[in-house]
């Protein structure tokens, strides 16, 4: 695992003396420091009951909404590191996403004019989900923070949330994913699905016990160029460890824009459209490094399998 | 027509005929299902694998999460309205010549419906939390719909298979009293339920059919309908299409009939009911099913060409990997094989015969089965963000599974055939009776007339006519 990335510190908790505001800022910035290299075994362990979100605004006492925002300007697939995109990368390190699994992937996506652009893609939170509408068992709902999770212990299976899905974005265990030995303690949750078994679906959760306990989830403390914003539509703010911006207003200056709205799913995730011009990426300069599952190596006999077929 | 035999010698050589296979099984009947059986062993083996290693011994990954599995789900499930839908249209228009094919065609829906509603199963990831769909089912979930409507068809369906067969239940009581095994007689004594053949039982049995002929419509409907749901309720372009249940629907009827076709070749061959399945019974069956194969390439224009005039979205990927790309051979062989050449062997009158009839119907058979891989596949294929299109082959754990599953189907269906006549005798006798008193009026030939779509309504037909049938079909 990286070290912990010191520039997204607290230091953005003082702007304002609103006390709920401080507290949201608290929430958000405390995880930066250190949490990465904790791992997810330390990060699950807080989190031991089986909850279904559980935060709300501390003014008007109602769930949060929360939101993600990613400013393609920003995204560079990770070209200037010179490694796989750290978003995806945290995010398998930190969760024991078993391979080929990529929670958050970044496609690269063809622009009009020959260039491409990245865009890095977790579970979409849709509210209207086509994934939870269809679900035979209520294996898979929607928190009342609008995020939407799966219950490993009760789903069947049946893999017609994978059909529903129109995001690519869920994926199942075909066998028993690995699972290294310094969790053998990690309770299973719906919100850590470390421990899921095999025949199950598994996907993005929006790491629900982090923002529970004040973190950001782990693809944002990430990123190395703070493309990635972490909000709450109650209280209509959002943060990506540096800067703390008015969600709606960052939203609608910037024009921003959801995946294939046409569908009427109404994603959480919102993007706001660029080719990581605002980190110098020549639009050009295409491709991305591969994705890496380094912990795997840690488990003897893992078993692994490929995403596209045999 | 002048040929009409007496009716009692009629009956008699048809019960001798048709109870035959009940009391007389040779060599060759326990080799088929020692083989059946084997087959079936092997899938079962390749069944457990799948349970230890989990799904990865499948062809199937994230992206094409649906394969063969679910395909053969659809496929028999289409071949299910066989049965019961066909022999209720058939009844309810009152077609005389359907009396010796319909408790076949009920049959098939029994068995077709036992067989394809295994795959879901068989394809779940957790097996073992089956019953979790009756602790946690949701109502808004297709796949509940699904098992609302199949058990309601099964349920449906094996009652409609029951009731006509209480009358030869109490024959086989009476007639095989001293033939059969003992259990058998117990059987036939319990299941004829104390049928005396009395005018009272008769009227309430035939109240009872008449019911269940109508009410059977609907829910035949229905199933087909909603297993198309399973696709028609996702955002994925190739299946997000209104026209999707009647086109489900229409192509379940279609591979219903070949499958009928094929059935009927076989038992008449093995028990020998050549004098009472008859070519002319082929070549109707031939007709209904060209007929289909004109509602299918409609159905083929209707959506190929509203989708392929715009190609918006994805319909592009789709048009290319379905008529020149990776799923074109499946698509030609499903439009050629499965439509074009069927319908023409029974549109010319030198093919319209009974082995040509039979070879249409296992190209539509075929051509069916294709036709809801390339579905299934072929929609899971088409790629939702920007990736590179996944591939989909079936292991030899999915091939063994289908092998399985198919024998299971045969073996059923042979098991079936030894515990019932597969013939209605006592509704093959009555319309034979009612042929013979009728026959001489004229006011029996208008009534005929009525229902020219029952092709040779009381004459081509008549087991024992041996009238010149149309069509090329010569009575044996």
């Amino acid at each position: 695992m990286s070290p912990p990335n010191g520039k997204k510190g607290l230091q953005s908790a003082g702007l304002r003396t609103d006390a709920s505001r401080r507290r949201f800022l608290k929430l958000m910035g405390a995880g930066a420091v250190g949490v990465a290299a904790l791992g997810a075994g330390l990060g699950s362990l807080a989190v031991t009951k089986r909850a279904e979100g559980g935060t709300e605004d501390p003014t008007t006492k109602r769930p949060r909404r929360w939101a993600m925002v990613v400013d393609l300007r920003s995204c560079d697939g990770c070209q200037s590191q010179g490694k796989p995109p750290q978003c995806t990368a945290a995010c398998i390190q930190s969760r024991y996403v078993p391979e080929p699994m990529e929670w958050i992937e970044v496609y690269e996506k063809d622009l009009p004019g020959g260039g491409t652009q990245f865009i890095p893609t977790p579970c979409q939170h849709c509210q209207n989900a086509p994934c939870v509408n269809v679900c035979p068992v209520g294996a898979t709902w929607a928190t009342p923070e609008g995020t939407v999770l799966v219950d490993q212990q009760r789903c069947i299976g049946c893999r017609l949330c994978m059909a529903a899905c129109p995001y690519d974005r869920r994926f199942f265990n075909w066998a028993t994913a690995p699972r290294p030995p310094e969790t053998a303690f990690v309770k299973y949750s719906p919100e850590n699905q470390l421990g899921a078994p095999k025949g199950t679906v598994m996907k993005c959760d929006f790491c629900p016990e982090m923002a529970r306990v004040g973190w950001l989830p782990y693809c944002i403390q990430a990123c190395p160029n703070g493309a990635i914003y972490w909000g709450d539509l109650e209280e209509d703010l959002a943060t990506n460890g540096e800067k703390v911006v008015t969600l709606s207003r960052f939203l609608s200056e910037n024009e921003a824009y959801r995946l294939k709205e046409d569908l009427g799913t109404q994603p959480r995730v919102y993007y706001i459209p660029g080719h990581g011009q605002g980190v110098g990426r020549d639009s050009y300069k295409k491709g991305r490094l591969p994705t890496q599952w380094p912990w795997k190596e840690t488990v003897a006999g893992a078993k692994t399998w490929k995403r596209s077929g045999q | 027509m002048e040929a009409v035999r007496p009716v009692k010698e009629f009956r008699k050589q048809l019960e001798e005929r048709v109870l035959a296979p009940l009391t007389r099984t040779g060599k060759g009947y326990y080799l088929l299902v020692g083989f059946l059986l084997l087959v079936v062993g092997w899938g079962l083996y390749a069944y457990f694998t799948q349970l230890r290693e989990g799904l990865i011994v499948t062809g199937m990954r994230d992206r094409i999460n649906w394969g063969l599995y679910i395909s053969l789900f659809v496929f028999f499930i289409g071949i299910s309205h066989a049965g019961t839908l066909i022999s209720a249209i058939l009844r309810v228009t009152k077609a005389g010549w359907r009396t010796p094919i319909t408790r076949m065609a009920e049959f098939i829906t029994v068995v077709a419906l036992m067989t394809g509603a295994l795959f879901p199963i068989i394809d779940l990831g957790r097996p073992d939390r089956v019953l979790n769909l009756f602790l946690f089912g949701r109502w808004q979930s297709p796949v509940v719909w699904d098992i609302l409507s199949i058990t309601t068809y099964l349920t449906g369906s094996f009652i409609y298979l029951y009731l006509p067969l209480v009358p030869d239940l109490a024959l086989c009581r009476d007639r095989l009293a001293g033939l059969a095994s003992p259990w058998k007689r117990l059987f036939f004594g319990v299941a004829s339920l104390g049928w005396r053949d009395e005018a009272g039982q008769k009227r309430l049995l035939g109240i009872a059919i008449g019911m269940m002929m109508v009410l059977i419509i609907p829910v035949a409907v229905s199933v087909h309908t909603v297993v198309s749901w399973i696709f028609a309720m996702t955002l994925r372009e190739p299946w997000d299409n209104p026209m999707f249940g009647a086109y489900f629907v229409a192509g379940a009827i279609f591979s219903g009939i070949a499958t009928i076709i094929v059935l009927m070749a076989i038992l008449r061959k093995a028990y020998h009911l050549e004098a009472y399945i008859k070519p002319q019974h082929f070549v109707n069956l031939g007709y209904m099913m060209a007929a289909f194969v004109l509602i299918m390439m409609y159905f083929n224009l209707s959506e190929y060409v509203t989708t392929g005039y715009k190609l918006a979205g994805e319909e592009a990927f789709h048009f290319r990997q379905l008529f020149s790309g990776e799923l074109a051979p499946y698509y030609w062989f499903y439009a050629i094989g499965g439509m074009v050449v069927p319908g023409l062997i029974i549109l010319f009158p030198a093919t319209r015969t009974l082995a040509g009839v039979v070879t249409a119907a296992v190209l539509v058979n075929l051509g069916m089965f294709v036709e809801r891989y390339f579905i299934v596949v072929g929609g899971l294929r088409v790629p939702l963000m920007p990736y590179t299109p996944a591939t989909y082959f079936p292991t030899w754990v999915e091939w063994s599974i289908m092998a399985g599953a198919v024998a299971w189907f045969g073996l059923i269906i042979a098991i079936f055939s030894k515990l019932f006549p597969v013939i209605a005798v006592w509704e093959v006798a009555e319309h034979h009776e009612a042929e013979a008193t009728r026959v001489p009026q004229p006011q029996a030939e208008a009534q005929s007339r009525r229902y020219p779509y029952a092709v040779g309504g009381g004459s081509g037909l008549d087991p024992d006519a041996g009238a010149p049938t149309p069509g090329g079909g010569k009575a044996p």
